[in-house]
């Protein structure tokens, strides 16, 4: 039976998704954070640049898509918060258009500003650009700040719609520790799976011995501000909401009973947290041991895609609203129409003939690994 | 909560304008560019000469240089309308929003795939494979101008849509009928049809700079024979489309087709304007002023109302009429009615807004009755909505010397193009153009003239339609987000900055790579 709920959860579902898939790519993002540290040497950096230049398109055509995904889906939710934590998402898009340029522009002789401006271009999307977005995420739990009135539209002085309740128009998100948790575990993560995909694909010995070391140096934050994330929410009072009233009300261990009304995200969440950490503990423990970023990449997939879940599930307010509870946006309140939702269902049906073409193109440009002769004798090379 | 202050309209619009005119600035390149190097790419294919395969990768490489800052440009455009015009995202994001998702799914994905078979895939895959994705790469960015496309055109002429007063939004109601409204095809034809012109100029520009130079004259002209033949093509059909984009801003937006020919009193076999000057002196649109110092028509008698009405008697109305109303107008069903007034739709709106303020009131206390009451009013009324917005008759004419201007230009370029590849095309054959430096030099500097055009024909199209983001249904002070003028401003000054910054490199960067021309590695 397809009913207007199912597509509400089947929407829901991918967002999720592919916000796992955007942060297990936001790799790029780690490595660009490590262009400065990890190589020593012109030639190093020009390798790391390379093979990130050569991936960096899915992770901001997924970022595009994401977005386009969520306001088709849910465009309360697009235009609450977009047009209300404004700072925010002008910050990370200021600094995803600097890494669109960067790659293509920094070898280019005439280039006006110089290769190491383009290079710390892309070190600002590493840094700026997971953190943020991580923080961003963690809004999903901790709430912001909004009204929302639908009935404004036939206001005549101030018809509108979604007001955010405060001028930081965002920048407040980031008073809030939690949401630095999320952020910093973003960070580190990227990094981490930086550095396995760095060990996967390069073949020089040099840059793999550091990144290996770079596995543990950023795996250990990872989990520190992961976890305390975790436990801090499953902990937390959560948003829940009524089924048939629609009332919001905040509820103890909301998520935590989440997970347990839902077994199903249960075990993907813990999978994925397994996932993870066999990627690392297998690449730390063996020294040939270079599939890493598989493992890890799936599970970076599984536990964002659940953690999505836990926020939108079972009865649970997806953006909540700290200024004014009952604005909170759900899944059910928030959606577009049954009919949009089914066309763009069907539409849906597409994505996976777009992951066989990405999986066969990727496999046909990636039979061996990558060192600096491949760059220099490729014409087209960054 | 912040007031609504006229600046932040005014800002958020110029924000909007901006960031969309600088990704238009390096989108029909891609388009136009991408066409002809995958042309190139397949000669190479079928003859295997190698200097098709040295052609096609010079053209590459710019090809590459330009589509970063495409895609650079195009990101902030696509969230704008969460940031800026958060209103019209919940008002209309149940139509307006799933074009630019499929344009995610089915397009940008396959461009961002096989862009990297294109540029680094050269040694690594099959000649068959690799033409097939230098094609895919052209065809993704082909199906991304198509959705985005629909999803404009869908404003100027909003169909396969139902107002539903519980949700105060717009919803979807006919899929096919978005996607196949003859206003999108035709628009989507056009416009790509006018990226296809400026690769042509591109191309036979800087192949004709070459010829000046005396350099890589083997190259160049295989290229500007390319180039002409393909521009001479997309040129007619650009100019046969336009014709379309006029026929149906004339049944849809009377008030652009007004803007566009500077028409105040509407007439029956109306001429269309060759050149003319517009007097500044005008005031009002009901003054007896006449609106031009000077202008020449076509001597075609009768070509407005053919073009816009297929009818050289048809009687075109000019702004006074649509803000009086009584001429006659078709309805849906082909039979003649007088037009409204602005007053009486200003009036109807208003209705259709109070009675949606009172069907809400009354679903709010569950009062059934009442609210059928009212919602029958608003359907009755809801093709005004957006005039409840609009205080004065004024509110609804778009400024109109820019939309006249930049209309006329664009057709006067688009006539001049015309010639061009026609002429180049006549000596390319001849053999002559290697040694007519003026015809190069006339090549080159038209390169700039199609970035002319293709930047007044949006301003054509967008400003003309202002007051309003929906046609008739929401004007833009009330699709505007709830944020205060100096954020915007902040952020339009950053991105004026960024841009500029950006586009400068960009130039220096192409300059460089076409004076190391086509024997460099690349
Ligand atoms: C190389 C660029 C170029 C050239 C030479 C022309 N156009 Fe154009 N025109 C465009 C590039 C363009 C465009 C940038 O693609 C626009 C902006 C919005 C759109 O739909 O297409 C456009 C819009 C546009 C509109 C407004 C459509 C709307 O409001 O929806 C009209 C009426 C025309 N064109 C008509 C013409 C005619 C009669 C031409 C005859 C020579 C012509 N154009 C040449
Ligand atoms: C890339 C090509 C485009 C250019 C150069 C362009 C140009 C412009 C300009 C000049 C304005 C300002 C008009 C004014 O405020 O007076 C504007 C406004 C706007 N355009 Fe476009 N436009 C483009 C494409 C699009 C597309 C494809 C869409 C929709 C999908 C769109 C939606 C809007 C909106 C929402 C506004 C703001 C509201 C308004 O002022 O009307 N534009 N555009
Ligand atoms: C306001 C409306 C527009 C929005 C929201 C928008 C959005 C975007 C986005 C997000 C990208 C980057 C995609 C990526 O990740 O690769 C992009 C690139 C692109 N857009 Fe737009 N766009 C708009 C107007 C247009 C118009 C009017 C056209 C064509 C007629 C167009 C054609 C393209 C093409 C061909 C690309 C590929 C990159 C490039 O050309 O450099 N866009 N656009």
């Amino acid at each position: 039976m397809i009913t207007y709920s199912f597509l509400q959860h089947y929407w829901w579902f991918i967002i999720s998704l592919l916000g796992g898939i955007l942060v297990f790519l936001l790799f790029v993002q780690g490595g660009q954070s490590m262009l400065f540290s990890l190589a020593k040497t012109d030639d190093e950096r020009r390798l790391l640049v390379n093979v990130l230049g050569r991936k960096w398109e899915y992770t901001f055509t997924t970022l595009v898509t994401f977005g386009g995904a969520f306001f088709a889906s849910f465009p309360l939710f697009y235009s609450t918060s977009f047009g209300g934590a404004y700072w925010v998402w002008m910050a990370i898009l200021f600094c995803f258009i600097l890494q669109a340029v960067s790659y293509e522009f920094q070898s280019k002789p005439g280039n006006v500003f110089g290769k190491t401006t383009y290079q710390v271009f892309l070190f600002i999307n590493g840094l700026l650009g997971t953190i943020l977005l991580g923080a961003a995420v963690a809004t999903f739990f901790t709430g912001s700040d909004f009204v929302v009135n639908k009935g404004n539209i036939t206001s005549s002085f101030q018809p509108v719609i979604s007001s955010w309740g405060n001028s930081w128009h965002g920048l407040e998100a980031l008073l809030n520790v939690r949401n630095w948790l999320l952020g910093l575990a973003v960070f580190f993560l990227a990094r981490t799976l930086a550095s396995l995909f760095f060990i996967n694909r390069l073949n020089n010995d040099a840059l793999e011995i550091r990144s290996r070391k770079a596995v543990v140096i950023n795996a250990i934050p990872f989990l520190v501000f992961f976890l305390s994330f975790v436990i801090w929410t499953l902990l937390a009072e959560g948003f829940a909401v009524d089924p048939t009233t629609g009332v919001v009300t905040m509820e103890k261990y909301k998520y935590f009973t989440n997970l347990i009304e839902m077994p199903v995200v249960l075990i993907l969440f813990l999978l994925g947290v397994v996932g993870v950490l066999w990627g690392i503990a297998g690449t730390v423990v063996k020294p040939g041991f270079k599939k890493g970023i598989w493992f890890a990449g799936a599970g970076t997939i599984l536990a964002v895609c659940s953690l999505f879940l836990v926020a939108g599930y079972n009865n649970t307010s997806f953006y909540p609203s700290t200024g004014d509870l009952q604005s909170s946006l759900t899944i059910f309140n928030s959606s577009s129409s049954e009919f949009t939702l089914k066309a763009m269902s069907i539409v849906s049906i597409l994505i996976p003939f777009v992951v066989a073409y990405i999986f066969y193109a990727w496999r046909a440009m990636e039979k061996k690994r990558t060192d600096i002769e491949d760059i220099k004798s490729d014409g087209h090379a960054y | 909560m912040e007031l609504l202050d006229a600046s932040l309209l005014g800002w958020s619009r110029a924000q909007f304008a901006l960031t969309a005119m600088y990704h238009w600035l390096f989108v029909p390149l891609t388009l136009g560019l991408g066409v002809i190097m995958s042309i190139m790419e397949t000669l190479y294919y079928r003859t295997g000469n190698e200097e098709w395969k040295k052609a096609t990768k010079f053209w590459m490489t710019l090809f590459g240089v330009n589509f970063a800052i495409g895609v650079a440009t195009g990101i902030i455009l696509e969230f704008e309308f969460g940031t800026n015009w958060s209103n019209y995202s919940w008002f209309v994001g149940d139509i307006f929003g799933a074009p630019l998702a499929i344009e995610g799914i089915m397009a940008f994905f396959m461009e961002a795939t096989f862009i990297s078979i294109m540029f680094f895939g050269w040694n690594k895959v099959g000649k068959g494979f690799h033409l097939a994705s230098t094609w895919l790469t052209v065809i993704g960015a082909t199906l991304s101008a198509l959705w985005i496309l629909v999803a404009n055109a869908w404003m100027q002429y909003p169909v396969g849509m139902e107002f539903n007063p519980d949700m105060s939004r717009n919803e979807m109601i006919d899929f096919w009928s978005i996607l196949f409204s003859p206003v999108a095809m035709n628009k989507f034809s056009h416009t790509v049809l006018s990226g296809w012109v400026q690769g042509a100029l591109f191309v036979i520009g800087i192949s004709g700079w070459f010829l000046i130079k005396k350099r890589n004259i083997q190259f160049s002209l295989k290229s500007m024979k390319v180039g002409a033949v393909f521009g001479l093509i997309a040129i007619v059909l650009l100019i046969y489309t336009g014709d379309g984009s006029a026929f149906h801003v004339s049944q849809k937006q009377p008030m652009k087709l007004a803007a566009m020919e500077g028409l105040y009193k509407g007439k029956e076999k109306a001429n269309i304007i060759a050149v003319g000057m517009l007097n500044g002196d005008k005031k009002a649109y009901n003054d007896s002023i006449d609106p031009f110092i000077f202008k020449i028509d076509v001597p075609i008698p009768g070509l407005l109302s053919f073009l816009g009405y297929r009818d050289i008697n048809a009687f075109v109305p000019g702004i006074q009429d649509i803000i009086d109303g009584g001429y006659m107008v078709k309805d849906a069903s082909g039979n003649g009615k007088p037009a409204l007034s602005f007053v009486e739709k200003q009036t109807s709106g208003m209705k259709a807004k109070d009675a949606l303020a009172g069907y809400q009131q009354a679903m709010a206390v569950k009062d059934t009755a009442t609210a059928e009451v009212h919602k029958a009013v608003l359907k009755d009324n809801y093709s005004n909505f957006g005039y409840a917005y609009l205080e004065k008759p004024e509110d609804l004419i778009p400024n109109v010397p820019m939309v006249f201007y930049s209309f006329h230009i664009m057709v006067g370029l688009g006539m001049f193009f015309l010639l061009l590849f026609a002429v180049v095309l006549f000596f390319v054959y001849k053999k002559k153009i290697e040694n007519m430096k003026w015809l190069n030099w006339v090549a080159v500097w038209s390169i700039p003239l199609g970035y002319v055009a293709g930047q007044v024909g949006w301003i054509v199209a967008e400003v003309g339609r202002q007051p309003w983001a929906i046609q008739d249904v929401l004007p833009v002070q009330a699709a505007v987000s709830d944020i205060s003028s100096g954020s915007v401003i902040i952020t339009f000054s950053l991105f004026a900055v960024l841009f500029t910054a950006l586009l400068v490199a960009e130039l220096r960067i192409m300059f460089k790579q076409i004076k190391k021309g086509p024997e460099a590695e690349h």
